[in-house]
């Protein structure tokens, strides 16, 4: 790890000035994966901005019925917050769902959106890798990807986005609020992360020195129950094979409302639009919620060692959905 | 002298690369310059003699350096220790009172959940921010989702079941394997 500086920043418009005027810096949140990756040689920032401690730990109720959360919400905290648990289930069960009560009481909001790929060859320095060295080409395609993308990756990477909360966010139309130097703007969550074409070192649509400040989460549809699942190596602590989360409101039988994330199987959270579109109309039986899933699974191009996925994916997608339709029922 | 970490204006801040910091660790204010790449364990143990966290993996994934920062669980090994300047830090040393034993601790003994004890002080550590997680009503995956509480009030405890503990502590790994007993200890004091 080479010396760095260190700032506390005051506010957001002080956060973003020290941003401003060191283009080496970077934004410490909990530090559970910058400070890993330091370790690692991975990321190597000249000077360190902490905003963990502005303002932004709330989470409130907005006019229209939905949920505001700070950047700096703890995971933990958020996953306990009574009206996510009661409204947005899935984006609990997302939260808890990732990394271990330690990191949980650590990571925050911001931070867990914008943390970085698990794939091996990222996080080893002495391999090549297009996200960390653009142009020294990616080992993975070729190497060790059992854990890595079916769907929208690139010859440049097939690496997979970690986030598991990221998915739930996806799922319920959430929105990134950002603030830059030059303003204010807002991301559908299912826009903020890319596919990493020829530029795999772009990870999301940030810009240099925007800091997230938040997470808006629209009110929840009528009728509408969510829920995510995730499957992994083993039963706890340990990063996603494949997740889904899902939500769904049924009226006599028919499926009124749908949305549909997966985790684990690309570069993004992936929103399921070909398959939403199948859902929403159809009877909310297994055979739809099975065609729904294989239409949308059609584009996958797995790997040479994870065609796994492809099955798993619509397996879970089809047991989360049936969960939810049995609740409504 | 180095600069008290984060103060000043912030654009000469940055180009420091040590700060003095406060910490409070088992009740007794420390106060030392750190090296900004220092990690709190390393400070714990390399600076301030305080051995009772452990280095096993170094990159959050083994629980052995668990400490309670500011009454909750986090691992010191990914917690640089300028940023938690002012914190209040228990470890496995200054859980006991008057000479007695933590609760947990004797729970450990009496259920022999250990066997080389590398990772005790750690699984020790995250077995009391689990009790008071529970307490205040905390979920965890294996929670049942309980009636919807919308309305103000503190939610009721989460009775810490062996599935909830297996889920809870699942951040704790012990290479010996005494999962079995930890699982035993941390039900003894769960109310
Ligand atoms: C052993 C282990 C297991 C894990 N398992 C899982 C898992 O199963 N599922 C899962 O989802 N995650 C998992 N994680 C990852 C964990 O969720 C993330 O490390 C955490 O959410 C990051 O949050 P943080 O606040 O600590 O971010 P930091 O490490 O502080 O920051 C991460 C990145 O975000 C940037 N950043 C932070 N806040 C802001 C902001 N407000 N605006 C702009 N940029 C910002 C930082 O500059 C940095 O680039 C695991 C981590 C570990 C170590
Ligand atoms: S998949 Fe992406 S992150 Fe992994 S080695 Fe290839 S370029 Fe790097
Ligand atoms: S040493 Fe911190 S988690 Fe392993
Ligand atoms: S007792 Fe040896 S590692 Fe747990």
């Amino acid at each position: 790890m080479r010396p760095h500086g260190y700032v506390r920043a005051r506010s957001v418009a002080d956060a973003l000035a020290v941003h401003a005027a060191h283009p080496g810096a970077r934004y410490l949140a909990g530090g559970t994966n910058l400070v890993d990756l330091m370790k690692l040689g991975v990321a190597r920032p000249t000077v360190l901005i902490d905003v963990r401690r502005l303002p932004l730990d709330r989470v409130e109720e907005t006019a229209g019925g939905g949920l505001l959360v700070g950047a700096t919400v703890r995971n933990s905290d958020l996953a306990a917050h009574p009206l996510v648990r009661s409204r947005y289930p899935a984006l609990s069960q997302s939260l808890l769902s990732g990394a271990s009560g330690q990191l949980r009481n650590a990571a925050t909001t911001g931070g867990n959106l914008l943390q970085r790929t698990r794939c091996g060859y990222f996080q080893d320095v002495s391999k090549p890798c297009n996200k960390r060295e653009p142009g020294s080409g990616c080992p993975a395609v070729e190497g060790s990807h059992r854990e890595l993308a079916v769907l929208g990756h690139s010859p440049h990477c097939v690496a997979t986005h970690p986030s598991d909360m990221a998915v739930a966010l996806t799922a319920l139309d959430a929105s990134v609020h950002l603030r830059g130097v030059s303003g204010t703007r807002a991301l559908p969550v299912s826009e903020f992360h890319r596919l990493p074409g020829d530029r795999p070192e772009l990870d999301t649509r940030l810009r240099p020195g925007e800091l997230v400040v938040g997470v808006e989460l629209p009110p929840v549809p009528p009728g509408a129950r969510c829920a995510y699942r995730k499957v992994r190596d083993r039963a706890s602590c340990a990063f996603a094979l494949v997740s889904v989360a899902a939500r769904l409101a049924v009226e006599n039988g028919r499926i009124v409302h749908a949305a549909l994330a997966f985790g684990g199987l690309a570069h993004r959270p992936w929103r399921a639009w070909t398959a939403e579109e199948r859902l929403v109309g159809a009877p909310a039986t297994g055979a739809s919620f099975a065609r729904a899933a294989e239409a949308e699974l059609e584009a996958a191009e797995p790997l040479r060692d994870n065609a796994f996925k492809v099955r798993l994916a619509g397996d879970l997608a089809v047991q989360v959905l049936g969960t939810l339709a049995g609740e409504g029922a | 002298m180095e600069p008290t970490a984060g103060s000043g204006d912030p654009a000469d801040a940055a180009g420091a690369t040590a700060s003095v910091v406060t910490l409070h660790v088992n009740g007794v204010a420390r106060t030392l310059a750190v090296d900004h790449r220092t990690t709190l364990l390393d400070a714990l143990r390399e600076r301030l003699s305080v051995t009772g966290p452990k280095k096993g993996c170094d990159h959050g994934q083994c629980g052995a350096c668990t400490v309670l920062v500011d009454g909750r669980r986090m691992l010191a090994c990914l917690l640089p220790a300028v940023a938690w300047d002012g914190a209040r830090v228990l470890t496995a040393e200054g859980l006991s009172e008057g000479g007695r034993l933590h609760p947990v601790q004797a729970a450990f003994v009496a259920r022999d959940a250990l066997q080389c004890g590398y990772c005790t002080p750690g699984q020790v550590c995250s077995a009391v921010g689990v009790l008071s997680e529970a307490a205040e009503g905390h979920p965890s995956l294996a929670t049942p989702a309980g009636p919807a509480r919308t309305g103000g009030g503190l939610p009721p405890p989460v009775r810490l079941t062996p599935e909830e503990i297996r889920e809870r502590m699942s951040g704790n790994l012990c290479r010996c394997g005494a999962y079995a007993q930890i699982v035993a200890a941390v039900g003894d004091v769960a109310p």
